[in-house]
């Protein structure tokens, strides 16, 4: 048995391939890079949206430190893109022009106006100077903030491969879910006890948008979704689908706990300790979702069936590529005539 | 302006993929040795723009006689390709360039700016023919030209001017469309009733390729895609999609804030 595939949950289907290579070239980015950006910008997103929230609803405990998780994030987010560009020169090269049909193009320009707002707000926070730059800071990184956090959905969905581009439907909800719950663990993990409240809210919403949306990922694209339960990418996913139930669920039982009353100091200091413990879990869950997708993309690129087994069924059936534009997810079972085709190299 | 490339009389020569390199000074690719029939270059890449595939398969071609080979029925056929850039009309890769590196030329061919290029990579995933590829220590996407430079100065590409059997043929679409069509026709009627034209359809999911092929077999045998269609199309209702996902997010933290008390 090839180590590649110790247990094959996934019968490959019957289909011709050239020596069993990849059709498309599959991605050269970094897991790290890419993946750690998608993740940090979701995050950073959405905790400015939070930010916002609580500026507004007077909660500047929650309020600091969700500009300063940003800010913190959106650093290691520039720092993953320019590294992974290989020379930060190159980064002034994707002002250049603005592409409506290059998600990247649009993206870049979504960050040029978010990254210098969540600075700006969390450095007139942090220093208490130039109040009212840092409101107006504070609300266009909230603006923006959902954009940068689900605009990486259309970035991945927008190309050939197959887990990506066939999870259009179902990457978007699910980056916007990861990332609230992800910016709910900032609340939770950072804020002062008695402002988090609201984050317990993001939390559950978050948490909830996430997991369906994980799931239909993996049942409702076709053939291509069975990438996602290639090894790598499944053990991740299985992860943040743990991580993410568990962190929502301990926060709001820390809620529960916490409300009705005052509690005895042990026990309060208990409940902190949960809701802290939940908003981590919560991030590190945002943090493996992320990665989980990015590595079923991988290996549905690597793999040719997945390429080919459904463009064949699209052919066989009648309804090619030219006019269908999103047709939905095609059916995939392998046609019969191709069973006894002559396999070479294989 | 685009190629056919007629693989029933390609013959492996591997003279399109030497002239390639040498008159676009591509990069060594690799000595390797797969034992892939007499194919060690694999698929097209940043070192590769045109690739010869080779297919051995236990198989009648056309009328050929088949008492040459000595064990089972004899049967044996030898599928040989050359692979290139399609210069698609919908083309993935110059769509999601973002810096606009990537151009439609006066001969409406897709080349690739290389002073222009920042290494982003979003182009290789973005075509779905797997052609255009990162160059190693670059960080670069490079690809077939179809010898930009060459066009402007009235010459046919390398890879075409060197082939010996005319498999690639250069020329004005609609021409080559016209002739590949009736050279199907004529191997129909010679018996290879599996001949097919691959690319031709200005109807297809990237909108008609700048190089078409006649096949032997189904694309996927090649390495090719059976029904490429260009990721861009959907665009729209993904970024719907993500807009929706975007206002959600901030109206679910809007409840979050508006829902708790103090
Ligand atoms: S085949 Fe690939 S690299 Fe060539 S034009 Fe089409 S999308 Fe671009």
């Amino acid at each position: 048995m090839s180590p590649r595939r110790e247990t094959p949950m996934v019968p490959d289907a019957e289909f011709r391939s050239y020596y069993g290579l990849p059709v498309i070239n599959p991605p050269v980015w970094e897991e790290r890079e890419i993946a750690g950006y998608i993740f940090l910008g979701g995050l950073a997103g959405a905790s400015s949206a939070m930010a916002a929230g609580a500026a507004l609803t007077g909660r500047p405990g929650l309020a600091r430190a969700a500009k300063l998780a940003s800010a913190l994030a959106m650093t290691g987010s520039m720092g993953a893109l320019v590294k992974d560009l290989g020379k930060p020169s190159r980064f002034y090269n994707m002002l250049r022009t603005f592409k409506p049909t290059s998600p990247m193009s649009v993206g870049s320009w979504i960050l040029a106006g978010f990254a210098p707002a969540a600075f700006i707000a969390a450095g007139t926070d942090l220093t208490g100077r130039f109040p009212r730059t840092g409101t107006a800071a504070t609300l266009g990184a909230a603006v923006l903030g959902p954009a940068v956090s689900t605009y990486t959905a259309v970035l991945l969905a927008d190309t050939a491969v197959p887990a990506w581009r066939e999870g259009w439907r179902e990457l978007p909800p699910l980056f916007a879910g990861s990332s609230l719950a992800a910016a709910a663990g900032v609340g939770l993990a950072a804020a002062p006890a008695g402002q988090s409240g609201p984050a317990v809210g993001m939390a559950v919403i978050g948490a909830a948008v996430e997991l369906t949306a994980s799931a239909r990922l993996e049942s409702a694209t076709g053939l291509a979704g069975q990438a996602y339960s290639a090894p790598e990418a499944a053990r991740l996913l299985r992860a943040g689908r743990v991580l993410t139930a568990a962190g929502a669920g301990g926060a709001l039982a820390a809620r529960l706990l916490g409300s009705g009353g005052r509690a005895r100091p042990f026990r309060r200091r208990s409940i902190g300790a949960l809701s802290r413990a939940s908003g981590a879990a919560l991030i590190l869950a945002s943090a493996c979702t992320r990665f989980g997708v990015f590595r079923g993309g991988m290996a549905s690129a690597r793999d040719p069936q997945y390429t080919v087994v459904p463009q064949r069924a699209r052919l066989d059936s009648g309804s090619a590529g030219g006019g269908q534009a999103g047709a939905g997810h095609p059916h995939v079972a392998a046609a019969p005539g191709h069973a006894g085709a002559v396999q070479v190299g294989e | 302006m685009g190629f056919f490339t007629d693989t029933s009389i390609c013959i492996g020569c591997k003279a399109c993929e030497v002239a390639c390199k040498e008159w676009n000074q591509v990069p060594e690719d690799g000595l390797n040795f797969t034992g892939m029939s007499y194919d060690n270059t694999q698929g097209l890449g940043a070192d590769t723009w045109r690739h010869v595939a080779f297919i051995e398969q236990p198989r009648r071609l056309g009328a050929q006689q088949v008492d040459l080979h000595h064990e089972g029925d004899g049967q044996f056929r030898w599928l040989m390709s050359s692979d290139v850039c399609k210069h698609c009309t919908q083309a993935g890769c110059l769509d999601v360039c973002p810096t606009g590196a990537l151009f439609r030329t006066e001969f409406g061919t897709v080349v690739v700016q290389e002073d222009v290029c920042n290494g982003c990579g979003y182009c290789i995933p973005a075509c779905p023919f797997g052609v255009i590829d990162q160059r190693k220590g670059d960080g670069r996407a490079w690809k077939c030209t179809l010898c930009y430079d060459r066009l402007k100065a009235d010459m046919e590409p390398a890879c075409a001017k060197a082939c010996p059997t005319k498999s690639i043929q250069f020329g004005p679409l609609e021409e080559l469309r016209t002739r590949a069509a009736g050279r199907v026709e004529e191997l129909h009627q010679r018996g290879v009733s599996e001949a097919r034209l691959y690319g031709h359809d200005p109807d297809d999911g990237v909108g008609g390729a700048g190089a078409m092929f006649l096949l032997l077999d189904e694309p996927e045998v090649y390495g090719l895609p059976p029904d490429p269609v260009v990721s861009t199309r959907q665009l729209p209702d993904m970024w719907r999609r993500a807009a929706v996902s975007a206002l959600g997010l901030a109206g679910a933290v809007a409840v979050a804030f508006l829902g708790t008390r103090r």
